[in-house]
C-alpha cells in the first residue's frame, strides 16, 4: 500500500493534463463542421430549420459528438431554462423565459414559441428563428441565408431577452442584496457584532478591504473604491460558484459579462485618475524627449490592454474549467467500464474541488487587479522625488 | 477571435451593466456603508479598549510603586525615630548619673566643711572652757593658799579629780 504521494500526484497530473487532449482536441473546427452541415440542411428544405437547430444539440448519433454538442450548447447562454431533456421523446424539463426584442418596436413573447429552437416564432406579423442561441429575423418558412464562416446573414434584432444568464445575474443580485443588507443591519441590532447568514462573508469583506484595497490603492483614497471592489468580488465569486452547481449556468464564462465588468473597471480607472497618471501616459517623466513620443502610444495602448486582459482572463479560466469538467464527466459515459468510469468520477471530483479554488482565485484576481489599476490612477509623485 | 465576437451578446451585455451598476449603488447605500462603518467603529472600539487597558495597567504599576515608596519611607522614619529615642534615653541616663554624682560630691563636700567648722567651734569652745576653768582653778587655789595650806592642797587635788571626771 506504500505509494509515494509524489508519484501519485505526478500520475494524476499527467492524467489531467492528458485527458482533454484526446477527448476534446479541436472543438473549434468540429463546431464549424457541424455548423456548415446545419447551414446546408437549412438551404435545402423548408422545415429544415427545426432539424438544423435540433442537430446542434441532439441530432449527432455517436456519443462523442453528442457530448461535444452538449458542451458547446452549455457554454452558450440560453433563451429558456432547461434542467434536463429527454432525447428520445424530445421532452424538455424546465421553464420558458420571456423574449424581448427591439425590432421596429418592442416585441415581447415567451420563449416557448421557439419550442427549444425547433420551430419558427411569430409575433405581431414578424417571424423569428433561434439558431445557436441567437435570434434571427426570418420569413414564415424560417429560411436562413448562409453567410461567411457558417453564420447566417439574416438580420439580428437587438435581443434584450431575459435569458438564463440574466435570470442568474438577477438571482445573484437579489441574493447579494438580501445577504449584505441583513449583514449591515445586524451590526446595529447586535451591538457591533454581526449575526445571521451574512456573517460568513464578513471576513471576506475585511479581506477585500485589508488585503486588496488598502495595499493597492492606499490608506487615503481606498474608501471611494470600496463599494465597487466589494460588489465585483462577491458578484464574480457567487457567479463562479453558481456555475459549478448542476443548474448549468455559465455566466462568468460569457464574454459579454466579463467585458462589461472590465469596461466598468476601465471607466472607473480613467474617470478617477489624477494628473500624475495622465502625465505618465502622455509625457513620461525621466526619459529623453524622443523616447517620450515613442512611449506615449505604447502607454495609451497599455491602458486598453489592462482591462482587456481582465476580460479574457476571467472568461477563459471559467470557460476552460467548464469544458474540462464536463469533458471528464462525459468520459464516464464514453468508457462505460467500471474502472474507467470510477477513475473519471474521481477525477471529476478532484477537478470540482480545484474549480472551487479557481472560483475564489479568479474573483480575487479580478478584484485585486482592478484595485491595482485604481491605485495606479491615484499614485502620487514618486518619480519626481528621485530627481530632486 | 471571430468566435469571441460571435459569442458576444449585446442584450446580455446591456442587462449585465444595468443590473450590476444598480447593484453597486444599492449595495453601497444599504450594505457596504453600514458594514464598513460598523467594522470601523468596532475596530476603533477595540483599539481604544486596548489602549485604556494599557493605561490602567501603567497607572496600577505607578500606584504600586508609590505605595512601595511610601512604605519604605515610613520604615526609614520609624527606624530613625527609634534610634533617636534610644539616644535620648541613654543621654538622659548619663545626664542623671552625672548630676547625681556631682550632687553627692557637693553634699559630701558640704558635710565635710560643716564637720570641720563644727569641730573648730568645738575646739574653740573647749579652749575657752579650759582657759576659764584654769583661771577658776587658779583663783580658787590662790584663795586657798591664802587660808589653809592643807586645805588648799586638798582642794587642788579635788579640783583635779573633778577635771578628770570632766
Amino acid at each position: 500500500m506504500v505509494i509515494s504521494t509524489r508519484t501519485l500526484r505526478f500520475t494524476i497530473a499527467v492524467f489531467i493534463a492528458g485527458l482533454p487532449l484526446f477527448s476534446f482536441a479541436n472543438p473549434v473546427s468540429d463546431t464549424t463542421k457541424v455548423q456548415t452541415e446545419v447551414s446546408h440542411a437549412v438551404a435545402d428544405t423548408t422545415h429544415a430549420v427545426a432539424e438544423a437547430s435540433h442537430e446542434a444539440h441532439a441530432e449527432p448519433t455517436d456519443a462523442k459528438s453528442k457530448i461535444k454538442a452538449f458542451i458547446n450548447h452549455h457554454l452558450l447562454d440560453s433563451h429558456d431554462f432547461v434542467f434536463s431533456a429527454n432525447e428520445e421523446t424530445g421532452e424538455h424539463y424546465g421553464f420558458s423565459l420571456p423574449i424581448i426584442l427591439w425590432d421596429g418596436g418592442l416585441q415581447v413573447f415567451s420563449s416557448s414559441k421557439f419550442n427549444h429552437g425547433e420551430s419558427v416564432a411569430e409575433n405581431n406579423g414578424n417571424y423569428y428563428v433561434l439558431h445557436h442561441e441567437k435570434i434571427y429575423k426570418t420569413d414564415a418558412a424560417g429560411t436562413l441565408k448562409e453567410g461567411h464562416g457558417g453564420h447566417p446573414e439574416n438580420v439580428k434584432p437587438l435581443d434584450l431577452s431575459i435569458t438564463k444568464s440574466v435570470v442568474g445575474i438577477l438571482g445573484i443580485a437579489l441574493l447579494m442584496f438580501l445577504l449584505f443588507t441583513s449583514l449591515g443591519k445586524s451590526f446595529a441590532k447586535n451591538g457591533g457584532i454581526s449575526k445571521g447568514p451574512g456573517r460568513i462573508f464578513e471576513p471576506l469583506v475585511l479581506f477585500v478591504r485589508d488585503e486588496i484595497a488598502i495595499p493597492n490603492i492606499g490608506e487615503k483614497k481606498y474608501k471611494k473604491y470600496m463599494s465597487y471592489l466589494l460588489t465585483i468580488f462577491f458578484f464574480i465569486l457567487f457567479l463562479n460558484i453558481l456555475g459549478l452547481t448542476p443548474l448549468g449556468f455559465n455566466i462568468t464564462g460569457n464574454i459579454a459579462i466579463t467585458a462589461s465588468l472590465a469596461i466598468l473597471t476601465y471607466l472607473i480607472t480613467t474617470l478617477t485618475a489624477n494628473k500624475n497618471y495622465w502625465g505618465h501616459i502622455f509625457w513620461m517623466p525621466g526619459v529623453p524627449t524622443p523616447m517620450k513620443f515613442i512611449l506615449a502610444p505604447i502607454e495609451l495602448l497599455g491602458t486598453f490592454i489592462k482591462p482587456f486582459s481582465l476580460m479574457i482572463r476571467l472568461y477563459a479560466n471559467i470557460l476552460a474549467g467548464h469544458v474540462v469538467l464536463m469533458s471528464i464527466i462525459a468520459l464516464m459515459f464514453i468508457f462505460k467500464s467500471w474502472i474507467g468510469s470510477t477513475l473519471s468520477f474521481g477525477l471529476a471530483f478532484a477537478l470540482s474541488l480545484l474549480e472551487i479554488l479557481v472560483a475564489f482565485l479568479q474573483a480575487y484576481i479580478f478584484t485585486m487587479l482592478s484595485a491595482l489599476y485604481f491605485g495606479m490612477g491615484n499614485e502620487e509623485h514618486h518619480h519626481d522625488e528621485a530627481h530632486h | 477571435m471571430e468566435k469571441l465576437i460571435n459569442d458576444f451578446s449585446f442584450g446580455l451585455f446591456i442587462w449585465q451593466v444595468v443590473i450590476f451598476v444598480g447593484l453597486i449603488f444599492l449595495l453601497k447605500k444599504f450594505a457596504w456603508k453600514p458594514i464598513l462603518d460598523a467594522v470601523n467603529d468596532r475596530e476603533e472600539g477595540i483599539k481604544n479598549a486596548l489602549l485604556s487597558a494599557e493605561n490602567a495597567k501603567k497607572e496600577m504599576q505607578n500606584l504600586q510603586a508609590s505605595n512601595e515608596r511610601i512604605l519604605q519611607e515610613a520604615r526609614l522614619e520609624r527606624d530613625t525615630l527609634l534610634k533617636e529615642a534610644r539616644e535620648i534615653k541613654e543621654k538622659m541616663i548619663a545626664d542623671a548619673k552625672e548630676e547625681a554624682q556631682t550632687q553627692g560630691l557637693r553634699m559630701i563636700e558640704q558635710a565635710k566643711a560643716s564637720i570641720e567648722s563644727e569641730k573648730n567651734a568645738a575646739m574653740a569652745e573647749l579652749k575657752s572652757h579650759v582657759s576659764s576653768l584654769s583661771l577658776d582653778i587658779a583663783e580658787k587655789l590662790l584663795k586657798d593658799e591664802l587660808s589653809n595650806k592643807d586645805a588648799q592642797m586638798k582642794l587642788v587635788e579635788k579640783m583635779l579629780g573633778d577635771v578628770k571626771l570632766n
